[in-house]
């Protein structure tokens, strides 16, 4: 008979260790496949919840992003004119351009008042009509000049200038043009009373530089004032001032749906918040009979309450990372149906999902748990 | 025996029971205020799209085209046709007077101000209107609401006069001085600043730029600021190559373009015409909001309806042994399921009542709080709320039910379920 050998210290605390370990992983992964239905009902809950939490923060963060393009439909909110009612220099519109950098448009008017064949007085305007096609949606215009010598004639200018639909003589200081009408302009104001020309044509035929640019400049409130000095600075003979009825209209409405938007996030949170809590409690309470059969076989309480702990963990953390990705999915839903644009994925968002999910399963673990701790293990496995 | 089970069901597990009600309590008085700030949204974006301004404007019939650039008139004063202020209160006599929110006239009038030629406009700032017994305040304070006084708004009956902030800049006035206006002086109330041509110009009461002008009771336009409908395919259609019947629909949709043809009814040799710039903007911006609140309800809805389940499907699970109990005694399927389908409606009803109230208020203090008015609750709304809070506890308890009878008695009652 051998004696076995001593096995050594080291050892036995490295096996101890490595089983205490294995086991736990191992409790953590067989209650979750063993109780299939119930695990995966309580990770549905949760990944619902992560995901419309994911999106309306994602909505929350993006939307005044896509709401400000709806606005800058209504055109400028920046206007330049010379100070004086003078003409501006020739090269404001070039300065403007590279001020704005690719932050918005400007558009250059010049006006002049022209006399008609038959007399009478009338506005005509010069103009970029590929430019005002962007910056002017509202304009209604039946076909937009492309030649050379062509005009846009507002809908009460036409009567005046071209009963027939003819091609029409202009004067301005003995000078002639002869126009063409290529299209009607209708907008309900005082557009509808002028003659727009292509800019060159104008130049040439009166040689009136541009009086007026219209701006419209993209970004939230600070940054348009921010562009509104800049472009002061840049135009020292110009007079620069935002357009106060397109701000103003602008930033009511955006603050107002913001604000909606904020309301309705928090009262969707707290409830998907409000289901998850359900659910998990209603799954750790349902287990208090493994609950129980782990303390009578001797596990203490902070192992028990460690395991309970990082099960709910576990199922927050793979909750909010599968939440995230189908939250995303939603947000980009919405964007697409609504503004006929995605949108952005912010990862920024993860972090308090994660947070919240993780949170929320701890908290509803650490419910029931509280009130199983109380009772001897012998009464559950009673089945009382 | 049924009803004594639901009530002693109910009286003994008042814990449970108050858990699941609550459950339901939240999921539908979040559910109720959403969708009762959904459907009013429209209504208050509309109300705050105002801000823009007139979306409507109303000139004469007969109108010579305007020679005006940045807002200074360079046509003769005496050109033109005018509209009659005594016709203006008929606008509060229209089909859809109640989503016109204010009107503005103006009677621009050219005069000259220590020898230069400037603007004066006359308008009303906050003047009552009668129309039989209706009564309403109406002017530019309402239509124009960027405009900013620095002193004090003229009375509508008054000879004080505003002068834009540019144009007091040029003559060196400030608020409290005193304007010479054809031989009459007037006191400045105020300084006006708008960020238009208006900077530029004198600002007085109609009444006033009538006298100058020489011509009593005349308007050179309207501005009116009607809450709209956004456009669609009917709206565009011209009201001339519609049948009867389609025409009394358009007529009675607030479109930007029916409403400019009941202006155009009221007021006598008047064209009404949209300013496209605030009508079709308006309507994108709306619906772009409208459509993002529909989603978001949905989504609520949704998180909510989920809620429900999850608590019932809780409350249902642990009651295995009572199912149990139940069977060895003899109970069928149905006549369990009907227990538990009995408790669930009842929650459901219960939790319903108390979740639409808790909605109301939610939704009237996100209203005040957000709005600054009301956000008013249709009626109908009550019985939609019920039932769909009785559908989605049905739908939640359904699968917890059918899980539920199916146990095996034997093992129900060991605790091995």
């Amino acid at each position: 008979m051998s004696k076995t050998q001593p096995i050594p210290e080291s050892v036995v605390e490295r096996r101890l260790n490595a089983a205490h370990t294995s086991m736990f992983l191992r409790m953590l992964w067989r209650a979750a496949v063993l109780r299939r239905g119930r695990a995966a009902s309580a990770l549905l809950a949760m990944v619902v919840a992560a995901a419309v939490a994911t999106a309306m923060m994602n909505l929350y963060v993006d939307v005044q992003a896509k709401l400000r393009k709806e606005f800058r439909n209504y055109g400028a909110n920046v206007v330049v004119v010379g100070k004086d009612s003078a003409s501006l220099p020739a090269d404001a519109l070039n300065k403007i351009d590279t001020t704005l950098a690719g932050r918005g448009m400007a558009v250059a008017f010049a006006y002049v008042v022209a006399r008609t064949a038959s007399g009478q007085s009338v506005v005509v305007a010069g103009t970029d009509f590929a430019k005002v096609q962007k910056l002017n949606h509202w304009w209604s215009v039946t076909a937009w000049p492309t030649e050379p010598q062509d005009a846009l004639v507002g809908k009460r200018a036409l009567p005046v200038v071209s009963p027939d639909g003819k091609p029409f003589d202009l004067s301005f200081q003995g000078r002639a043009i002869r126009l063409t009408p290529a299209g009607t302009l209708q907008t309900g104001a005082a557009e509808d009373s002028r003659v727009y020309l292509p800019m060159d044509d104008f130049l040439a035929w009166s040689g009136v530089q541009p009086s007026t640019i219209e701006v419209a400049v993209n970004g939230s409130q600070e940054e348009v004032s921010e562009t509104i000095i800049q472009l002061a600075a840049a135009l020292p003979t110009a007079h620069v001032r935002p357009v106060r009825q397109i701000m103003e209209g602008e930033a009511r409405v955006l603050g107002k749906t913001r604000a909606m938007l904020y309301a309705a996030a928090v009262l969707i949170i707290l409830t998907a918040a409000l289901c998850v809590l359900a659910t998990l409690t209603g799954w750790v309470f349902d287990r208090r009979r493994d609950f129980a059969i782990m303390k009578a076989l001797g596990a203490s309480e902070r192992l028990v309450s460690g395991f309970f702990a990082a099960e709910a963990t576990a199922l927050g953390a793979v909750g909010a990372v599968l939440g995230f990705v189908i939250g995303i999915g939603i947000a980009a839903w919405i964007g697409r149906v609504n503004f006929n644009a995605p949108v952005v994925p912010r990862l920024s968002v993860l972090p308090f999902v994660m947070a919240g999910s993780m949170t929320v399963a701890l908290l509803s673990a650490m419910l029931p748990m509280s009130l199983l701790r109380r009772i001897q293990p012998a009464v559950i496995l009673k089945g009382e | 025996m049924f009803a004594r089970l639901l009530y002693e069901s109910f009286r003994r597990q008042k814990r449970r029971k108050l858990l699941a009600g609550v459950a339901i309590t939240l999921g539908v008085a979040v559910a109720t205020a959403m969708i009762a700030v959904a459907t009013d949204i429209g209504d208050k974006i509309n109300r705050e799209l105002r801000t823009y301004g007139a979306n409507l404007l109303v000139t004469p019939q007969e109108d010579t085209i305007d020679v005006e650039i940045g807002g200074v008139n360079l046509k003769p004063p005496s050109d033109g046709n005018f509209l009659s202020e005594a016709d203006l209160p008929k606008i509060r006599g229209t089909f859809w007077r109640h989503n016109i929110v204010g009107f503005s006239p103006m009677l621009p009038v050219n005069i000259s101000v220590d020898g230069k030629s400037a603007t004066l406009l006359g308008t009303y700032f906050s003047k009552k209107i009668v129309f039989g017994k209706d009564v309403t305040t109406t002017g530019v304070r309402i239509t124009h609401p960027w405009w900013k006084v620095q002193g004090n708004w003229p009375g509508d009956e008054s000879q004080d006069i505003l002068v834009g902030e540019h144009l007091a800049d040029k003559l060196g006035k400030h608020a409290g001085a005193a304007l010479d206006i054809a031989g009459h002086t007037h006191p400045i109330s105020g300084i006006l600043s708008t960020g238009g041509a208006e900077d530029d110009q004198i600002v007085t009461p109609l009444a006033l730029a009538q006298a100058v002008l020489g011509k009593p009771d005349t308007v050179r336009r309207i501005y009116v600021s009607a809450m709209t409908k956004p456009e669609d395919a009917l709206a565009r259609r011209d009201p001339k190559t519609m049948n009867p019947e389609l025409f009394d629909r358009w007529y009675c949709s607030p479109y930007v373009q029916s409403i400019a043809y009941q202006l155009q009814e009221a007021i006598p040799h008047s064209h009404a015409e949209q300013i496209r710039q605030v009508a079709q903007n308006e309507g994108t911006v709306l619906s772009r909001i409208k459509g993002l609140m529909l989603l978001v309800t949905l989504a609520a809805l949704f998180a909510s309806a989920l809620a429900v389940s999850a608590a019932m499907a809780t409350a249902i699970f642990e009651r295995r042994q009572e199912v149990g109990l139940m069977k060895a005694l003899g109970a069928g399927k149905v006549a369990v399921a009907s227990l538990f389908f009995a408790e669930s409606t009842l929650l459901a009803i219960f939790g319903g009542i108390a979740g639409f109230f808790a909605g109301s208020f939610l939704a009237h203090r996100i209203g005040r709080s957000i709005f600054d008015s009301q956000i008013t609750i249709q009626p109908v709304l009550f019985p939609v709320i019920l039932a769909i809070a009785v559908i989605v506890t049905f739908a939640g308890s359904a699968a917890a039910i059918r899980r539920a009878v199916q146990f095996d008695p034997v093992f129900a009652l060991r605790g091995d379920a």
